[in-house]
C-alpha cells in the first residue's frame, strides 16, 4: 500500500506519521506542500503540527497550498484522505469535512491520553476493529469541534461522526470531553466516509513503551482494509 | 550623539570601564561602538564577576566532546551518537512580560542546540515563582507556562520534565530556566570558530527589528519601581519562523558548506559576529545596509543591538552561497551575504559607505573586565533542638496530607499537560517522574534528563547546597535506570556587588564543583544570571542543575509507580533524622533556621552505583529518590502513581516516627523488589556496604503506618493533585 504524508511549513508530526505508516507496512512518501502533483497513493495524510504557525486561523493558509488542489481532487474522486490534529484543521478549512475547530474550552493546550468511542464502523478506517473504545492521545489548543444545528443534524443523519471522547467503558458524557467539542466529537468523516479528520494522534500510540498501543490496532486494521 | 562618561553610565557601564574603553581604543568611542562595548561587557555576556570562579569547575570526562565555551556542551553516547545540551536563564524578561519572556527563553536555548547541528529532542525547564499569596504569582505562572508551551509545542519538541517552585524570595524576580537536549552525529558537530580569509558572512532567518535592544544589559541590572518601562527591551518570539530556521539549518548542515555558525541570542549581531571572529582569531567586516531589516531607517546602533529572535550568522565556504540560498528560499527565510572574514582582527562596520565602527576584537573579548569581587564566607548554622513533645502532638497523616498538598510538592500536572510531551514519538517517560526519558530515535538507547535546584539548602549553607543539587540530579537519573554522564548549570543569584550574594555564588559553585568532580559528573555548559534582585532584596541562591544520563537498553528503564501487591519496599541509604531545613521543619514547625542535610559523597556515589547494578540485573520493579518531604512523601507519591497501598513499619531506630518519615537525609532511594528477589537484593546491598531498611509490603489501596494509622491512597491523591488546580481556577 502506498501512502503520502504532506509536509507544510510548520508541520511537526510528519516524521512521526512516516514512522508509524512504515511500521505497519505502508510504502510512504513525504510530499512537499509546494509540489503540484501527488504521487500515486492509496492514502494521503495531512499530519499534525502548526502549519504556517497557526497564523490567521489554524489550517487556513495550508488549505490554500499548491499541493492541496491535488489532494482535494484526489479526495473528491474517492481517495482516502486522513487529517490528524492540524491536518483535521486543514480539512475543515478546505470544506472537505463540515464544521470548524475552535479554541479549547478552558483556553489551554492539552496533551494527554483520552478514550474515544468508535461511532461508525461501516467505513475503511474502522471496519473490523473489535474494540468499541480506543485509547488515543491528544495534543492541541484548537480541537473544540463546532458546527451549526443544521450541519449537526446532517452529520448525524449521514452517520458522519467517526469517534467521540468517552471514558474507558465508552460513556460519552460531558465530563469526558477534554476540549468542549459539540457532542464530544473527536473525529468526523465526509459523507462518503473516504475522508477522516480527527484530533487524536494514533501515531503516538504505536508501542507499549510510548503512551500506549491502540494506535497499532488502528493502523494494522487500516492497511488490512485497504489491501 | 556625542559620547561621554554620562552616556556610558546610561549604558550600564561603570566609570572605570568607560575609561578603559577609551584607553583600549586610544580615542573616544562613537555611539555605535559604545553600544557594542556595553553589550559585550555587561555581566550577561562577559561573565565578568563569575569567570574567575567558573574556571574551577570540572569540565572534562571520558564522554565529554565539548565543554563550556561553545553554544552548548556535547557528550558521547556511543555508536557515533552525541547529545548536545545546555540550560539558560530568561529571568528578567519573563518577569516583565511572562509569555514572551518564557517563550523566547525556550526559543533561544533550542537555537543554541541546533546551531551545533543537533536536532532538538527534548526540552526541560525549571521555573520559580514568588509566594502563591503574592498577587502577581498566578498571572506570572500562567503566562510563563503558556509561553513555554507556545514555543516548544509549535517547534514540535517534547517538553519531558521540569521543576516548579514557589518561595517569597522570588516575589520580585521570578526564574525561568530552559534546557534543551539535541541529538547529533559525532562527526557532524558544528562550531562557532570562524576560519579562512575572505569567506562570506551570511545572515539568515528573521529580519532585524527594534525589539530587544539592550536586552542583555537589562538582564544585567537589578529591578526598581520603573521596571514596567523595560517592556520594550523584551524580545518577541516567533516559533514558526524558528521551526523553519531549524529545518533549513539542518538541511544546509547535511552538506559541507558551513565553516562556522552562531545563533544571534543575547546582544544579537554584535555578540555573534564578535564570538566567531574571536574564536577564529580573525576580523569581520560587515556592511550593515545588507542586513535584512523589519523597519525602515534603522540605525547601525539599533541593528547591532537588536535582539530580534530566530536569526543566525554563518561563515560559508566560498562559492557555496547560491546553493545555500536555495535552501533558505525554500523555507521562505531571509538570506543575505552581509560581510566577509578579514585578517584585521577587528570588527569593521560600514553603513551608507561610511565606516561606523572599528574595534579590535580582543578589546571586546579577552580584555573585557574581570572582577575578583569581595565575598563573604557563610557559616554553617547551628542545629536546632526540636522538643520531642512538639513532635508527639502531631498526627502523622495530617502532616503527610499537608506536605503532599504543599505547593512545592504537589502534582504539577496542570502545568505539564499544557506542554506537548509526546511529539516526536520517542517519549518513554513523561513529566512527573524522576527524569524525563526519550528514546534515541531508531535505536535501543534512551536518554534521561532532569533539572533540579534546592534553593532552601543553598540559602542555609551554600557549599552544602551546591553539592546537594548535583547529587539530587545524579539520583534522579539513577532512579530511572540511567547512568549519569554530565551536567549543565544555570546559576541564578542576586547582585554580585553584594558580598553576601557573591559569597553564595562562590560557595555554591565550589559545592557544585566538588560534587561534580567526585561523582565524575562534569559540567559541560551553563549560564550565570546575576542581579535577580529588586532594590536591596535578592532571591535565595538558586543554582539549577540539568543532568543527562544514558540508558543503554530502553526496556530497562524504571518508573516510580508501585507495580505489584505483596512486593517489598526498601529504602536505600541511612536515615539519621535530619529535620533542619526540611519541608517538615519549615512548613509544619515553622522553623526556618538550621543547617541543611549533610552530603556524604562516598555514600552518594556508592548507593547510586549499587542501585544501578541492581537495576541492570533486573531486580528493581520501581524506584524513586527521597527528596523534600522525606521517606513517607516519596513512598506516597509511588503509591499514588501506581494506585497501590503499602503497610509501613518503622525499623527499630532511636529516632522517632516523625523524624524517620519526614527527615531529609541525603543519598536515599526507595525501591520495590519482588519477594523472591529480596535475598539477592539485600545480599548485593550488604556486599557493597549500602545501608537499607525494609519499609513494608505493597497492598491494594491503603497506606498503613505500624498497623494502627491508615489513610486511603485516593485521599492522598486528592491532597496531592488539588492544590494547583484549585489555585489556578480561583
Amino acid at each position: 500500500m502506498k501512502s503520502s504524508v504532506i509536509t507544510f511549513p510548520g508541520s511537526n508530526c510528519d516524521r512521526d506519521m512516516d514512522v508509524a505508516l512504515k511500521k505497519f507496512g505502508f510504502k510512504n512518501k513525504m510530499v512537499w506542500h509546494n509540489d503540484a502533483e501527488l504521487p500515486k497513493s492509496d492514502l494521503v495524510v495531512l499530519p499534525g503540527g502548526f502549519s504556517y504557525g497557526d497564523y490567521l486561523r489554524c489550517g487556513s493558509m495550508a488549505s490554500k497550498s499548491k499541493i492541496m488542489k491535488s489532494v482535494i481532487n484526489f479526495a473528491n474522486s474517492g481517495g482516502m484522505v486522513m487529517g490528524i490534529c492540524n491536518g483535521f484543521q486543514i480539512l475543515v478549512e478546505t470544506g472537505l469535512v463540515p464544521g470548524v475547530l475552535l479554541r479549547n474550552k478552558y483556553l489551554e493546550f492539552i496533551c494527554k491520553n483520552v478514550f474515544v468511542k468508535i461511532n461508525n464502523k461501516k467505513n475503511t478506517y474502522f471496519k473490523n476493529i473489535d474494540n468499541e473504545v480506543l485509547e488515543f492521545h491528544i495534543a492541541h489548543n484548537e480541537g473544540n469541534y463546532f458546527c451549526t444545528k443544521d450541519q449537526l443534524k446532517e452529520i448525524e443523519d449521514n452517520e458522519q461522526i467517526a469517534i467521540n471522547y468517552c471514558d474507558k467503558t465508552g460513556k460519552t458524557e460531558e465530563q469526558f470531553n477534554p476540549n468542549g467539542s459539540i457532542k464530544n466529537i473527536a473525529g468526523i468523516f465526509n459523507k462518503k466516509k473516504n475522508i477522516l479528520g480527527m484530533m487524536p494522534h494514533p501515531e503516538r500510540m504505536i508501542d507499549s513503551s510510548l503512551s500506549g498501543e491502540d494506535g497499532s490496532i488502528f493502523f494494522n486494521n487500516l492497511i488490512n482494509n485497504l489491501k | 550623539m556625542n559620547v561621554n562618561e554620562q552616556v556610558a553610565i546610561d549604558h550600564g557601564l561603570k566609570k572605570d570601564e568607560y575609561a578603559k574603553i577609551c584607553e583600549l581604543l586610544e580615542r573616544i568611542p562613537n555611539i555605535t561602538e559604545l553600544g557594542i562595548f556595553s553589550a559585550m561587557w555587561n555581566e550577561h555576556c562577559s561573565y565578568k564577576s563569575s569567570r574567575l570562579h567558573l574556571k574551577k569547575l570540572p569540565t572534562k570526562g571520558k564522554q565529554v566532546i565539548q565543554g563550556p565555551g561553545e553554544n552548548a556542551g556535547v557528550v558521547d553516547i556511543g555508536d557515533n551518537d552525541a547529545i548536545v545540551f545546555k540550560i539558560e536563564s530568561h529571568n528578567h524578561p519573563s518577569f516583565i512580560e511572562p509569555y514572551q519572556g518564557a517563550a523566547t527563553g525556550v526559543g533561544g536555548i533550542m537555537r543554541d542546540v541546533f546551531t551545533m547541528g543537533a536536532r532538538p529532542i527534548a526540552n526541560l525547564n525549571s521555573i520559580h515563582f514568588g509566594s502563591p499569596q503574592n498577587k502577581k504569582t498566578k498571572n506570572l505562572l500562567r503566562g510563563v507556562v503558556h509561553g513555554i508551551g507556545g514555543y516548544g509545542n509549535c517547534m514540535g519538541v517534547p517538553t519531558i520534565a521540569g521543576q516548579t517552585n514557589f518561595d517569597s524570595s522570588y516575589n520580585g524576580n521570578i526564574l525561568v530556566n530552559a534546557m534543551t537536549l539535541g541529538l547529533v552525529k559525532k562527526d557532524k558537530i558544528f562550531y562557532s570558530k570562524a576560519a579562512g580569509l575572505n569567506k562570506p558572512v551570511i545572515y539568515v532567518g528573521s529580519k532585524t527589528g527594534r525589539d530587544g535592544i539592550h536586552g542583555a544589559s537589562m538582564a544585567s541590572a537589578s529591578f526598581d519601581e520603573k521596571i514596567e518601562e523595560k517592556k520594550p527591551t523584551v524580545q518577541v518570539g516567533d516559533p514558526f519562523t524558528e521551526k523553519l530556521l531549524l529545518e533549513a539549518c539542518l538541511e544546509l548542515m547535511a552538506g559541507d558548506s558551513i565553516i562556522a555558525i552562531q545563533d544571534m541570542g543575547a546582544a544579537g549581531l554584535t555578540s555573534s559576529s564578535i564570538e566567531m571572529a574571536s574564536k577564529g582569531n580573525l576580523g569581520i567586516e560587515i556592511n550593515l545596509n545588507k542586513v535584512p531589516c523589519r523597519e525602515s531607517k534603522m540605525t547601525p546602533y539599533e541593528i547591532m543591538l537588536s535582539e530580534s529572535q530566530e536569526r543566525m550568522l554563518i561563515v560559508l565556504e566560498n562559492g557555496k552561497e547560491e546553493q545555500a540560498k536555495k535552501i533558505f528560499d525554500k523555507w521562505n527565510l531571509d538570506f543575505a551575504v552581509i560581510g566577509k572574514t578579514t585578517n584585521s582582527k577587528k570588527i569593521e562596520l560600514f553603513f551608507d559607505n561610511e565606516q561606523v565602527a572599528n574595534i579590535p576584537v580582543n578589546t571586546l573579548v579577552e580584555n573585557s573586565p574581570m572582577y575578583d569581587r569581595k565575598w563573604k564566607k557563610a557559616k554553617l548554622p547551628k542545629k536546632n533542638k526540636i522538643k520531642k513533645e512538639v513532635l508527639k502532638n502531631l498526627k502523622i497523616i495530617d502532616v503527610l496530607k499537608k506536605i503532599l498538598s504543599n505547593p512545592n510538592v504537589c502534582s504539577k500536572e496542570w502545568i505539564w499537560q499544557q506542554y506537548d510531551h509526546t511529539v516526536m514519538g520517542d517519549t518513554i517517560q513523561k513529566p512527573g517522574g524522576d527524569s524525563g526519558v526519550v528514546k534515541v530515535h531508531g535505536t535501543d538507547k534512551a536518554v534521561a534528563a532532569s533539572v533540579d535546584s534546592s534553593a532552601v539548602y543553598c540559602w542555609a549553607h551554600p557549599l552544602t547546597g551546591g553539592k546537594q543539587v548535583v547529587c539530587e540530579s545524579f539520583r534522579n537519573l539513577i532512579s530511572v535506570g540511567a547512568k549519569p554522564i554530565a551536567i549543565t548549570n544555570c546559576l541564578n543569584f542576586g547582585s554580585p556587588e553584594n558580598e553576601e550574594n557573591m559569597g553564595e555564588f562562590v560557595e555554591c559553585v565550589q559545592g557544585i564543583g566538588e560534587a561534580a568532580e567526585y561523582l565524575k559528573f562534569p559540567v559541560v555548559s551553563g549560564n550565570v544570571s546575576f542581579y535577580n534582585q529588586t532594590k536591596e532584596e535578592g532571591i535565595k541562591p538558586t543554582p539549577s542543575i540539568g543532568g543527562v544520563g544514558l540508558i543503554k537498553d530502553y526496556k530497562k528503564m524504571i518508573t516510580m509507580d508501585l507495580k505489584e501487591i505483596d512486593n517489598i519496599v526498601l529504602v536505600i541509604g541511612k536515615t539519621e533524622g535530619h529535620i533542619d531545613q526540611s519541608l517538615f521543619a519549615r512548613n509544619i514547625l515553622d522553623e526556618k533556621n538550621g543547617p541543611p542535610p549533610e552530603i556524604n559523597l562516598f555514600n552518594e556515589k556508592n548507593n547510586g552505583e549499587t542501585l544501578l547494578k541492581l537495576i541492570d540485573a533486573g531486580h528493581i520493579k520501581s524506584a524513586h529518590d527521597v527528596s523534600i518531604g522525606g521517606i513517607i512523601t516519596a513512598v506516597s507519591k509511588m503509591c499514588i502513581k501506581g494506585n497501590k497501598g503499602i503497610n509501613l513499619k518503622k525499623p527499630k531506630y532511636l529516632i522517632n516516627e516523625i523524624e524517620y518519615y519526614f527527615s531529609e537525609d541525603q543519598g536515599r532511594y526507595i525501591i520495590e523488589v519482588n519477594k523472591d528477589n529480596l535475598k539477592k537484593v539485600t545480599d548485593i546491598l550488604n556486599k557493597n556496604a549500602v545501608h537499607y531498611d525494609e519499609l513494608g509490603t505493597i497492598n491494594k489501596d491503603q497506606l498503613f503506618i505500624n498497623e494502627k494509622t491508615k489513610v486511603t491512597i485516593d485521599e492522598l491523591r486528592t491532597s496531592n493533585t488539588n492544590w494547583l488546580i484549585n489555585y489556578m481556577s480561583k
